[in-house]
């Protein structure tokens, strides 16, 4: 199953269905790392809102592709994180680390809007 | 009572199933959206350590019920591979991330309110969870 | 067969004992079909007979006697069946189904308990009236139905109390859920003030909250005074740190206030980094800080 990516400006904004496997996520990651390329983004809006389970693959994946972004000079912002799902990666300790979260897509956006005029 | 619901486990594709039925079992179970999740994602992580350590095996969803009535969930997460040579290097516990190598099993330990691995000399691993509602 | 067998033995001229042949006892299982025949059939006058005996002992004044006798048909006949299948399940069942709608009307403990011992006694004396010519037959019932009672009585008083205890926790949870203050001061601000003990399932629901409220309120920083808490273990501090990350995930900065020097101790015993954690020292200050970060203040952000 292919997660859609639109792209918004130079933004691109990942949208994740409940039901991703492994796989999924692993095409995600070569994906977006492609479209950051071919686009020149400077930002990438990951919405995990439909995600009911976050284990520490899906964790990992995204760490992992954040880190390819920003390779690439992008940043990479995790929006949608249920309430539920936040507080059951944190008692499997999973943080994401360092990579920025944003409540949801309107937040995300506007956390690399700011991002982009502070770096200007 | 509700029954008992196996699923069998051999690619990542029935990973996503068993945490999905494993969330709903626990939703009719009566649980709250918060433990449902929680097993759910405990659900996750076993299941794939038996995707990618013993290539199959199965995730067994039973409902129970407490000598004082309460409900609960437990889940049999068992395979015919390899097994696990060092229990307790598996089994150490930090409060660090998780988001490293290794099983998850002390996260998934977390996660539930007992928790049971069983790896004897011949192979195979069997982890059995339970959780209890509140 | 007994007859036959007293014949027998005076036949082999057995002259020691006595010519009464020792009797032939049925099995338990036969009494207890016999036992359940003679309930079935009686049933509607014992039931009646029931009835009457709780209206006299004023049990259940909080239910109609339309609603006793309806309640009073359907356990009349599930302890029928419990004797007779000698499995006590489907009773459980029912007497937490019964409980669930009889507490709400406020019958206590007492009530359900008498109930039921006033129907085994009805039924008891039922099986004397019967039985009477026959003592060693009377006591022979009596004891396949003793235990069988007994366990029934217990059964639905077992369930009743465990529903009861249910309810209880429900109301205690609903009261714990009213009074939880995560409070909304400004746009984007949100306060949790923790006062008194916490437990660990405390802490769990605090946790909840205050992760939902961030949802609803569209909040991007928490303000947690822990000013109140007297002491925190171990467990109820991870769950404070882990509110601080779960709270990050859904892009809320946290901010930490009232942090005393013990808890500030039992936080670095469990490895937390307070250099990471942002800790303001009043309530007052964190608040400030908050709007700072919040762009509603200027000033220099620490």
């Amino acid at each position: 199953m292919q997660v859609p990516i639109l792209k918004q400006g130079n933004v691109l904004i990942a949208t994740i269905q409940a039901a991703l496997s492994d796989a999924d996520l692993l095409e995600l990651r070569s994906d977006l790392v492609l479209q950051v390329v071919r686009f020149r983004s400077a930002g990438v809006i990951v919405d995990v809102t439909a995600m009911d389970v976050m284990d520490s693959f899906a964790s990992r994946t995204l760490l992992e592709i954040s880190h390819m972004i920003r390779l690439r000079g992008a940043a990479t912002v995790i929006v949608g994180i249920q309430p539920e799902v936040a507080f059951a990666m944190v008692q499997l300790g999973l943080t994401l680390e360092d990579i920025p979260t944003a409540l949801d897509l309107e937040e995300g956006l506007a956390y690399l809007q700011q991002k982009a005029k502070s770096i200007n | 009572m509700l029954e008992d619901t196996r699923i069998l486990i051999a690619c990542d594709r029935d990973v996503v199933s068993a945490r999905q039925q494993g969330r709903a079992v626990a939703l009719q179970a009566g649980f709250s959206v918060a433990e449902a999740t929680l097993i759910a994602t405990a659900i996750s992580e076993l299941a794939r350590n038996i995707v990618s350590y013993a290539q199959q095996g199965s995730v067994t969803l039973k409902p129970i019920q407490g000598v004082n009535g309460s409900g609960g969930l437990t889940i049999v997460a068992t395979d015919s591979g390899p097994g696990i040579v060092d229990l307790n290097q598996a089994l150490r516990d930090g409060f660090s991330s998780a988001g490293g190598l290794g099983l998850g099993l002390p996260g998934v330990r977390r996660l539930m309110d007992e928790f049971d691995i069983v790896s004897p000399a011949g192979g195979g691993t069997t982890v059995t969870v339970t959780k209890w509602r509140t | 067969m007994q007859r036959t067998k007293g014949a027998l033995r005076e036949a082999v001229g057995d002259t020691v004992r006595p010519a009464v042949a020792p009797p032939l006892h049925e099995p338990t299982s036969e009494l207890l079909r016999e036992l359940v025949a003679h309930l079935r059939q009686n049933r509607t006058q014992l039931r009646e007979e029931w009835v009457e005996r709780i209206a006299q002992a004023q049990l259940l004044t909080a239910m109609t006697q339309e609603e006793i006798f309806a309640e009073a048909t359907s356990v009349y006949d599930s302890y029928v069946a419990a004797l007779e299948t000698g499995t006590f399940e489907a009773l459980q069942a029912y007497a937490r189904n019964l409980s669930e709608r009889i507490i709400p009307r406020g019958v206590e403990t007492h009530e359900v308990v008498g109930i039921v011992l006033l129907l085994r006694d009805v039924l008891a004396r039922s099986l004397f009236a019967k039985y009477q010519s026959d003592f060693e037959k009377l006591n022979r019932i009596l004891d396949a139905y003793e235990p069988a009672a007994n366990r029934i009585a217990n059964t639905v008083a077992v369930g009743f109390v465990q529903e009861r205890e249910r309810v209880i926790r429900q109301q205690q949870e609903a009261i714990r859920e009213l009074s939880t203050p995560v409070l909304q001061v400004r746009e984007r601000l949100l306060i949790l003030p923790i006062i008194g003990v916490i437990d660990p399932q405390r802490a769990r629901q605090l946790t909840e909250q205050l992760l939902r409220g961030i949802r609803t309120n569209r909040a991007k920083v928490v303000v947690i005074d822990i000013t109140g808490v007297a002491a925190m273990d171990a467990t109820v501090a991870n769950h404070l740190v882990q509110t601080v990350e779960a709270s990050r995930l859904l892009g809320a900065t946290v901010i930490v206030t009232g942090l005393s020097p013990e808890i500030a101790q039992t936080l670095v015993t469990i490895g937390v980094d307070l250099g990471k954690m942002n800790t303001v020292g009043d309530l007052q200050g964190g608040i400030e800080q908050a709007e700072r970060l919040l762009g509603y203040k200027v000033g220099a952000l620490n």
